[in-house]
């Protein structure tokens, strides 16, 4: 008998699985005694919240789809359905409408701790490049969820979004034609975009677990941006970091709360309560809040393929973060120059998603175009010779260091991460 | 056992005879495979594409009489708006006036109408922007500078020959094919 795993559990019945199919033991490996390092700040509770939202979305969702109709003439009703006679379907709607944007808020911000904290860089390219994976498969998700309902903004927004694809030279128009499945945003486009509205969130459930898989084999990065060296620069996850989790669980739950009791339709449009019209364009049509910035990169170019191109390399260029990032050193902490220019991106998609949400007039196109030039400018300008420019402040010895004085009794700490020696150069 | 060997090393000993062969096979194999996975694939693509019954070319007839000078109309052809204008002759000769040196998308009058019906302009209302449908045909709409048509969306406008003045569209409004049926009668697909 090949094989069979030497459990350690005590539980008679565990151990008898354990033994067969080591689950027990891989959690506990993973997500028990999982070695952390210690200096966690809060901006690493966004990848759990990210978590905690997608199970959150799927949860919801699968429940919406139980009373909803995905047809031109069913589905706004079916919606009005949901909120005015299907018991708690308001509760469920709203949690998922707002959810949404719960969603897209800890991701951005779960990125911006990425970029601030050079978490993209070497050994952790591609962990970086499946959470790019992550956001756009989200995008797609919440684009084709918004047309679900049927209103004038659905409908509209799903207009010009598909229309991107006729700026393609030659194939543009077969390809929208396609998209469609008619001559123009109809009944087959409702019905795929919700088979696929439906299958997109399992999709991402299987790139988390990529990402998962990744981020376990490199081991986490930490605010210092040092690798982890010795046992003392660790806690095991449990109970110190599911506990940290939990608090800001709590926070998100509450903020999230708070949209769905009190404010459930702040971030929707309310034109999306008139149902769709496909001979009345909106005077006003602007998508949701989580796409206005690449929407304004869009509209601040006037060439229909020059603004398409724009709009998705502005998201492609992450891709390629890591080799464009060309400094060894890791978190702003020690990058005095980069620190600012970092902030300076974030105001700049700030600006992006004001500019968005007002008509493309005016003072609007030129800071949209500012901050457009700015973003493009960062990455693929400001990255690549600021590492050779900078000089980095003295990094720390290790992370135990400047926390602890001397060894705590007992040795203290945690076991290593497996890829903590596959590190980049460290500049001191 | 021993044929199993035998076997084994008289493989291996044509494939290191003869690499060309072996290379032949491999090629011929993948390309089958390749060939296998796009005939099994086509059918989940082109099943994505406009149904038959979405394709069975719907034509409309539509009664021009009620149109009175200056007024446009929005009618509904294959799921799309279609603007019919009953033109003015300022309008007209606003549009046959421009030199084509001027147009983004350069295009005579003359062309985007019938001959003898210059007043009659037809066409597709919906942006060749991103698609939305640009306001004109109310008569409190605006219309734009150049007195056609002016698409709320990014602010693209069109003349009085629906043909854009001013980006952010690249093309002038689509032409649906249509014929007179008669003299106030048109039939449109
Ligand atoms: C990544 C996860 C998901 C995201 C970001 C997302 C996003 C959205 C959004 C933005 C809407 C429009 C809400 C509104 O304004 O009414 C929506 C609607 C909808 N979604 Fe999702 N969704 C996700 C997962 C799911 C899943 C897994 C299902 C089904 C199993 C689902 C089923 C539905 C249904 C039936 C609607 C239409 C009802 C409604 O409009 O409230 N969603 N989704
Ligand atoms: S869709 Fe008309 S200007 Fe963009």
């Amino acid at each position: 008998m090949a094989g069979l795993h030497k459990s350690e559990f005590e539980n008679q019945v565990v151990n008898w699985i354990d033994t067969r199919m080591p689950i027990f033991t891989m959690m506990q490996k993973e997500y028990g005694s999982f070695p952390t390092p210690k200096n966690f700040n809060y901006f690493w509770n966004f990848g759990a919240l990210a978590m905690i939202s997608l199970a959150i979305m799927i949860a919801t969702g699968i429940f919406l789809a139980m009373n909803y109709t995905a047809h031109t003439s069913l589905a706004f009703d079916s919606v009005e359905r949901i909120m005015r006679d299907v018991n708690y379907g308001w509760l469920l709607r709203y949690i998922h409408a707002n959810g949404a944007s719960m969603f897209f808020i800890v991701v951005y911000i779960h990125i911006f701790r990425a970029l601030y904290y050079g978490s993209y860089k070497a050994p952790r390219e591609l962990l970086f490049m499946l959470g790019v994976v992550i956001l756009l498969l989200m995008m797609a998700t919440a684009f084709m969820g918004y047309v679900l309902p049927w209103g004038q903004m659905s409908y509209w927004g799903a207009t010009v979004i598909t229309n991107l694809f006729s700026a393609i030279p030659f194939v543009g128009e077969g390809i929208v034609t396609w998209l469609w499945g008619g001559f123009s945003v109809d009944n087959p486009t409702l019905n795929r975009f919700y088979s696929l509205h439906y299958l997109m969130p399992f999709m991402i459930t299987g790139v988390v677990f990529l990402h998962i898989v990744a981020l376990h084999i490199t081991g986490s990065n930490n605010p210092l941006g040092i690798d982890v060296k010795t046992p003392q620069d660790t806690l095991p996850f449990h109970p110190y970091y599911t506990a940290k989790d939990s608090i800001g669980i709590c926070v998100y739950l509450l903020v999230f709360a708070g949209l769905v009791f009190f404010a459930p339709n702040f971030l929707n449009h309310p034109d999306n309560y008139i149902p769709a019209n496909p001979l009345v364009t909106p005077a006003h049509i602007v998508p949701e809040w989580y796409f206005l910035p690449y929407y304004a990169i869009l509209r601040s170019v006037p060439d229909k393929l020059g603004g398409v191109i724009l709009m998705f390399s502005s998201i492609a260029v992450l891709f390629v973060l890591p080799w464009l990032d060309t400094s060894p050193v890791r978190s702003s902490r020690f990058r005095p120059i980069y620190k600012q220019l970092i902030l300076l991106l974030v105001v700049s998609f700030l600006v992006l998603g004001y500019v968005g949400g007002q008509p493309p007039e005016g003072i609007y196109v030129v800071l949209g175009r500012v901050a457009t030039a700015y973003w493009f400018l960062h990455f693929l300008v400001l990255l690549p010779i600021l590492g050779k420019l900078e000089k980095p402040l003295p990094l720390p010895e290790s992370i135990a260091r400047p926390v602890v004085r001397r060894p705590p009794p007992g040795g203290g700490g945690g076991p290593l991460p497996q890829g903590a020696t596959a590190k980049p150069m460290e500049k001191s | 056992m021993s044929d199993t060997a035998t076997v084994r090393q008289a493989i291996t000993t044509v494939g290191a005879a003869d690499p060309s062969k072996r290379d032949f096979l491999k090629l011929l194999t993948g390309s089958a495979v390749v060939i296998g996975v796009g005939a099994i694939v086509w059918p989940f693509i082109d099943s994505m594409s406009p149904a038959k019954d979405v394709l069975a070319l719907s034509s409309i007839e539509v009664d021009l009489a009620p149109v009175q000078e200056g007024q446009a109309i929005t009618v509904v052809w294959r799921g799309k708006p279609v603007f019919v204008r009953n033109r003015t002759a300022d309008e007209i000769k606003t549009a046959e006036g421009v030199a084509l040196n001027q147009l983004i998308d350069p295009q005579s009058d003359a062309d985007r109408v019938k001959a003898g019906k210059e007043k009659w302009l037809v066409v597709i209302g919906i942006c060749t922007h991103l698609g939305c449908v640009p306001l004109g045909n109310k008569v409190s709409d605006p219309r734009g500078d150049f007195g056609g048509w002016f698409c709320p969306c990014h602010g693209s406008q069109y003349d009085t020959s629906g043909r854009v003045r001013h980006g952010p569209a690249p093309s002038n409004l689509g032409l649906p094919p249509y014929a007179f049926a008669g003299d106030t009668k048109i039939k449109i697909g």
